[in-house]
């Protein structure tokens, strides 16, 4: 009797599986002569005990005058697609996850598939994940058809194949290995540290963004050229994030990122964000991000003269500068009235600000040699952006 | 090559663990803070994930940006 | 003012645990088939409630809080199990964890059918202490010799059919 009541008690302990969860969102990003707008949906739903599926969608309208497509009169493709669809397997304390993600543009193709391994141990009150992720990408460029005028992939920009074929696009393969740690350290504070290493090859630059070298006496004293990049990269990445619960109840978090790659970027990330609710149904947070990044070795925004070095770019991502982010977001939690499955509710609103201040990238487009501005003494470029997120969530 | 001797490292460590029974010093029942969606490492994943694109696509760094665990483990 | 109140935090937390982990001291708790510890609990009416005064009836102990939402979705369904085997010579108490007591009389005043079993508060933690309370919530079956004859970790919905198996064979003992 005794042992058939005893072995009723097989605990039912393990993790806890994400909340089933739907969201609609829009995004629109402005700045720097771009706009970047759209939708997406995500859903989160849980299939018995220990299956949580999820899959979105996302959309990309863009609408773009930037100073690169200013500077090189090159063509801009207009929509990005981007669809997902993930599980994640709880066993015990263990959480399998694996998903794929695919993205579509009219001259970028790409596909990823990850796959993670999490575990709770010491009591739940540490968590380490293991994931990797491999990716294909298809680049194609996109041209002006010389006949039609309309737009259109430069059928062979990946080159030729053995019979002589045209290929489309060429290829970028992408591998990402991390490693994650969350540590429960006090009744307050939790620390999440991070490990990432990404790896890269095949063509990894813009077919459209051009270099410019010193050529005095033509057109504005500066010519553009092909960039030439790389065809491999590799980075590490690790960030810590301790995040203090107050005593009053609102929640400081702390984020710092250290980063360096093959390219020669060094980079360092600085985030806090203050989470505070406010009368019942409210939560607040300010988040205020510092970033600046070393140029990679072979950038430059004027080179001295033409084939300068083997490897040559001008993207201002590759640039050194010093980014700044503010940023404010507004929560409201209700509950939807005659709709009883649905647990919770809320209503998003976001808002940030960017600023980046680069320090060796020039705003070619004012070259004016009659007002004394020669090529490369132009004013350094500044991009200012305004990102607004505003969604609808649901816990059911 | 180093990328797998942390795996050891790690693996070496969880199976120590198994057989060891090292006790919660933050008690599942002083777990509170962490039962508060504030203290949630990405309260909203979508949103976290949208502004890590555009800054992805922006900057030269990449990666580490994480974000799992927390939570009161409640179940 | 920051610091959190358990006396074994952080750093000196690990190393106690570690010391114990090492030493392999035998742990402490209520375990399956052994006496279930004793305790004296205030309770939410004013009195002071004790394991010992159950003796002869099957005691059913339920550490909850409100911040823990498989505890809240089961109270309900712990107040029909009181309600059904009551009679029977069964007793369910549900010790709420929280230091501060404040959340967990709104959520009991805010539901639709009040709890009517004794709610006990263990403030300073030292009954989860000394039942090991490993998972929030968590429930553990006295017989009526006063032994734990079930532990049961988490709440899945589903799982009261447990209580009740287990509840309907210890009261016919």
């Amino acid at each position: 009797m005794l042992q058939a009541v005893v072995l009723l008690a097989a605990p039912a302990f393990g993790g806890v599986l994400p909340d089933d969860r739907a969201d609609v969102f829009y995004h629109r990003y402005e700045g720097g002569g771009i706009t970047i707008q759209g939708p997406e949906v995500l859903v989160r739903k849980k299939i018995g005990d220990s299956l949580s599926v999820s899959a979105s969608y996302y959309e990309d309208l863009i609408s773009s005058a930037s100073i690169d497509v200013k500077l090189s009169a090159s063509p801009y493709h207009e929509k990005r697609k981007q669809k997902t669809a993930g599980f994640d397997y709880l066993h015990g304390k263990t959480t399998y996850s694996a998903g794929i993600i695919n993205s579509k543009e009219k001259d970028y193709q790409s596909n990823t598939t990850y796959y993670s391994v999490s575990q709770d141990m010491f009591g739940d009150l540490t968590t380490v994940s293991m994931s990797f992720k491999r990716g294909w990408d298809r680049v194609f460029a996109d041209i002006k058809d010389a006949t039609t005028g309309q737009i259109i992939n430069q059928p062979s920009f990946g080159g030729f194949d053995k019979d002589g074929n045209p290929i489309a696009y060429r290829i970028a393969d992408h591998r990402g290995y991390s490693l994650g740690l969350s540590q429960i350290l006090t009744r307050s504070l939790i620390a999440d540290f991070n490990y990432e290493v990404l790896t890269d090859e095949g063509y990894l630059q813009s077919p459209y963004r051009k270099i410019r070298y010193l050529s005095p006496g033509q057109g504005k004293g500066f010519t553009l050229a092909d960039q030439v990049y790389p065809s491999t990269r590799t980075s590490n990445a690790v960030s810590v994030d301790l995040k203090y619960y107050m005593p009053w109840r609102a929640a400081l978090d702390g984020q710092y990122r250290f980063f360096s790659d093959t390219w020669g970027i060094i980079a360092n990330t600085f985030q806090l964000t203050y989470t505070q609710p406010a009368w019942k149904h409210w939560i607040f947070d300010g988040t205020m991000r510092y970033y600046t990044q070393t140029a990679a070795d072979f950038y430059s925004d004027l080179f001295p003269r033409a084939d300068y070095q083997n490897f040559m770019a001008r993207d201002r991502e590759l640039a050194a500068f010093n980014s700044y982010l503010v940023g404010v977001g507004a929560s409201y939690e209700f509950n939807v009235p005659r709709m009883p499955w649905i647990n919770k509710s809320s209503l998003n609103l976001r808002f940030d600000h960017l600023l980046i201040d680069y320090s060796d990238f020039r705003n070619a487009l004012l070259t004016d040699s009659a007002a004394g501005i020669t090529a490369g003494n132009e004013p350094l470029y500044k991009l200012n952006a305004n990102i607004i997120q505003a969604f609808f969530s649901i816990w059911f | 090559m180093r990328l797998i001797k942390l795996l050891l490292a790690l693996a070496v460590a969880y199976g120590v663990s198994g057989c060891s029974p090292i006790q919660p010093w933050v008690k599942p029942y002083e777990r509170e803070h962490f039962a508060d969606p504030i203290m949630s490492l990405s309260r909203d994943p979508i949103s976290s994930a949208y502004m890590d694109h555009v800054l992805e696509s922006r900057e030269g760094a990449r990666g580490a940006t994480g974000g799992v665990g927390g939570g009161c483990g409640c179940n | 003012m920051i610091r959190p109140r358990s006396k074994r935090s952080g750093f000196k937390g690990l190393a106690a645990a570690t010391l114990v982990a090492v030493l392999s001291l035998p742990l402490l708790g209520a375990v399956a088939g052994k006496p279930a510890p004793q305790f004296n609990l205030p309770s939410k009416d004013g009195k002071t409630v004790s394991l010992a005064q159950y003796k002869g009836q099957v005691v059913m102990i339920n550490f909850w809080a409100s911040w823990c939402h498989p505890c809240r979705d089961e109270m309900p369904l712990l107040e029909n199990i009181y309600k059904q085997y009551n009679k029977l010579g069964f007793v369910l108490l549900g010790v709420n964890v929280e230091p501060d007591s404040k959340a967990a009389d709104g959520f009991l005043t805010a539901l639709k059918s009040p709890v009517t079993f004794p709610v006990l508060y263990d403030r300073d933690s030292k009954v989860s202490q000394e039942f090991s309370v490993a998972s929030m919530p968590s429930t553990v079956i006295v017989d009526r010799k006063g032994n734990v004859r079930m532990l049961h970790l988490g709440y899945k919905p589903g799982d009261e059919q447990e209580y009740m198996n287990s509840i309907r064979q210890l009261v016919r003992e």
